[in-house]
């Protein structure tokens, strides 16, 4: 018998039953949930006259739809403008007290984008099934987790019965061979994968991040990989358990208490794929070749090295793709072999639950700090993911940097990443983000958008063009 | 869940791959609360010359006429035909609402975003794979005939044309029966109460961190 992936490993350890057809039951562990996507499911639980199967499987928190301004913040729900989405957001108040469930409230210091908070709460734990209504739960399997995003009517499955009807991925497994270049982060890693294997090339598939360049990471960064293995099609991306991961989950509000904490360790090593462990597909990086990313289309697929020029549609073979160029070039207002370093940028996002982590406001502030934003930027914008995260870099002094340098210093929540409140750009705006989407009008209507890590969405704000960030430091 | 047999309607031409699901529906209309009402801002930034808001009247709002929602003879269409990675991006059901709002039952494409392709099983959509070479031919048949349409049979699992062309196709077994006698799924996991316990006792007992009642913080 041939060993076992990570992925069989958690999948092994949460099936209640399974029919002839393959359909399965999966046990779920941990359920995250937000504004957006769970009224519709509570609401069903309503109708039908079901019960939550386990409240303490569930944190809940509002993060889309609350605005960013101190002003309109410390005031509760009250102090949100768009009366749609304050309706949303008592919504889940509502619901969470008529059933019962934590909910970090908008004025707690634990809020934040829920794929920050759950992680800094020791609510995610190696060996987890973990779920929620948002396509970004992937982030998660940088515990060694099976992490994935659901629907609605699955966030009310999940609700009343605790699991998942799931039919088993395939695995695959992407190795970063050797260790990046001082300067090269995890933006840049996953932001390379996505250029080589497509934003659908992990469709169907489970994947486990490896290799030296990953275990390098710290948990933060780990996070910022898987957090855009949806973006490569794969519901799921995951790494194996390290020390690194252990020492990150020690002492948390959720994680195992001192008498369990033993046998917890114990069984978390083994979650690692096994030695002779098969995959459906491996691919390989090398990790001295990856650059500094910037996606110059409008999907994450299309994204080049710093040093690379913009795409030439007459140079693709293929009818299909060279449309999709033409069409993205149009949208983004770029011209065919344009520099990237020649790309000019009007506003600049640092934030999102790609990069948000206070390693992310860490990396930003060091190199923003005595430099500043330049005269053509029209608005840069630090957000942290948490307020955790905002007291802690508030503890450092890096607030202060940033806002010496010419940032915005704001609240947290999901903000400009896909500008559900009022933090968006306007039609033709160019935006340095660090978020994980860039497709049309993610960030308001005729926005463009071009994906880059926090060092280099700094150096974009200080030069008012992209750079490489390389030279800063 | 209504129950999915055979449906035959119009083929609307979506000629995009990559479609995404903040295309299907802008983030702004996420807001709402309900499971309804999503028909008319199917396609919004495609749909209408201007951004809208959730508080509209849609029905005032200027067209893009190029768009094929807007075009005659696609107004009556149901079955949607566009290319591969189709509902890529975001998780939100609200973009399967928005499609069976509008009246689509069935969307043909050579392949899906995972998330998407399983929310649509959950709402009574189908949708459909088939060969990139079949979906080019579907493409140029609506092309040239206004009104065009299919006659989907989810129990033979065949697209039939008019001209006596059958196209079969793949579908999981449970999501089929399901669809076929409109099942819910939550009432079908339900009946396995007694495994879904006992599965949780012997969990309890090996990693009894998993299911504390309280966080320490
Ligand atoms: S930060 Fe962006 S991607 Fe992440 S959960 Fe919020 S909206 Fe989704």
């Amino acid at each position: 018998m041939t060993g076992k992936t990570l992925y069989d490993k958690i999948w092994d350890a949460h099936v209640v039953r399974e029919d002839a057809s393959g359909s399965t039951l999966l046990y779920i562990d941990r359920h995250l949930v937000h504004e957006v996507t769970s009224p519709q499911a509570f609401e069903g639980l309503r109708l039908a006259d079901r019960n939550l199967w386990r409240k303490a499987s569930i944190v809940a928190v509002p993060d889309h739809n609350v605005p960013t301004t101190s002003e309109h913040r410390g005031n509760g729900t009250a102090g949100i403008d768009d009366p749609v989405a304050k309706l949303q957001i008592e919504t889940l108040n509502d619901n969470c007290r008529d059933f019962k469930l934590t909910q970090f409230k908008i004025d707690d210091i634990r809020q934040g984008i829920v794929h920050v908070i759950g992680p800094e709460q020791g609510a995610i734990l190696p060996g987890m099934t973990v779920v929620c209504g948002d396509s970004h739960t992937s982030t998660h399997g940088a515990f060694g987790a099976l992490a994935h995003g659901i629907g609605t009517s699955e966030v009310e499955h999940v609700m009343a019965t605790q699991c998942l009807i799931q039919k088993k991925m395939q695995n695959m497994q992407i190795v970063i061979k050797g260790s990046v270049a001082k300067g090269v982060t995890a933006k840049d890693i996953v932001l390379a994968i996505i250029g080589k294997i497509g934003t659908a090339g992990g469709t169907g598939y489970a994947i486990e991040f490896a290799g030296k360049g990953i275990t390098d990471l710290s948990m933060e960064g780990r996070m910022t990989v898987c957090n855009m293995a949806i973006e490569a099609g794969a519901r799921a991306g995951m790494i194996a358990v390290d020390q690194t991961t252990i020492d990150y989950v020690k002492g948390r509000p959720y994680s195992p208490k001192a008498e369990h904490w033993d046998t917890a360790v114990n069984q978390w090593q083994d979650l690692h794929s096994d030695s002779d462990a098969v995959f459906d597909q491996v691919i390989s990086l090398n990790g001295a070749e990856i650059k500094p990313q910037v996606t110059w289309g409008t999907s994450p697929e299309m994204v080049l090295a710093i040093d690379k020029n913009v795409p030439d549609p007459s140079q693709e073979q293929d009818p299909v793709k060279r449309v999709a160029i033409e069409a993205a070039l149009e949208y983004m207002g770029l011209e065919a072999n344009q520099a990237m370093t020649d790309i000019r940028v009007d506003k600049v996002f640092i934030g999102s639950c790609t990069n948000s982590r206070i390693e992310d406001i860490r990396e930003a502030a060091k190199l923003a700090k005595g430099a500043k934003v330049s005269s053509n930027i029209l608005l840069a914008m630090v957000v942290p993911g948490s307020g955790l995260v905002k007291q802690q870099a508030e503890k450092e002094g890096l607030d202060k940097i940033l806002i010496e340098a010419g940032f915005e210093w704001r609240e947290p929540g999901c903000s400009m990443c896909l500008a559900m409140n009022a933090d968006k750009l306007e039609s033709g705006e160019r935006c340095a983000s660090t978020s994980n989407r860039n497709f049309e009008g993610r960030q308001g209507q005729g926005g463009r958008t071009h994906l880059v890590s926090p060092a280099m969405a700094v150096a974009a704000a200080i030069h008012g063009r992209f750079t490489d960030s390389r030279g800063e430091v | 869940m209504d129950k999915f047999t055979v449906h035959q309607g119009v083929v609307i031409p979506l000629d995009r791959s990559n479609v995404d699901t903040d295309a299907i529906i802008p983030k702004q209309y996420l807001k709402s609360i309900k499971r309804s009402g999503f028909g008319v801002t199917l396609f919004d930034d495609w749909r209408y010359v201007k951004a809208g808001e959730p508080d509209m009247d849609h029905s005032k709002r200027e067209i893009n006429t190029d768009f094929v929602l807007n075009q005659s003879r696609y107004k009556s269409g149901s079955i949607l035909l566009s290319r591969e990675n189709f509902g890529c991006g975001s998780s939100r059901e609200h973009a399967v609402w928005a499609l069976t709002d509008y009246g689509i039952r069935v969307v043909i494409a050579p392949s899906y975003a995972d998330i998407f392709f399983n929310n649509s099983f959950k709402n009574g959509l189908l949708p459909i794979v088939l060969e990139e070479s079949i979906v080019d031919k579907l493409f140029s048949s609506v092309a040239d005939e206004t009104g065009y349409s299919l006659i989907v049979n989810l129990e033979t699992q065949q697209v039939a044309t008019h001209d006596g062309e059958h196209y079969h196709f793949e579908i999981d077994t449970f999501r089929k029966h399901s669809l076929l006698n409109g099942l819910d799924d939550i009432g079908l996991t339900l009946q396995h109460t007694a495994s879904i316990r006992d599965y949780e006792a012997k969990r309890q007992q090996e990693a009894p961190w998993l299911f504390y009642e309280e966080s320490e913080g």
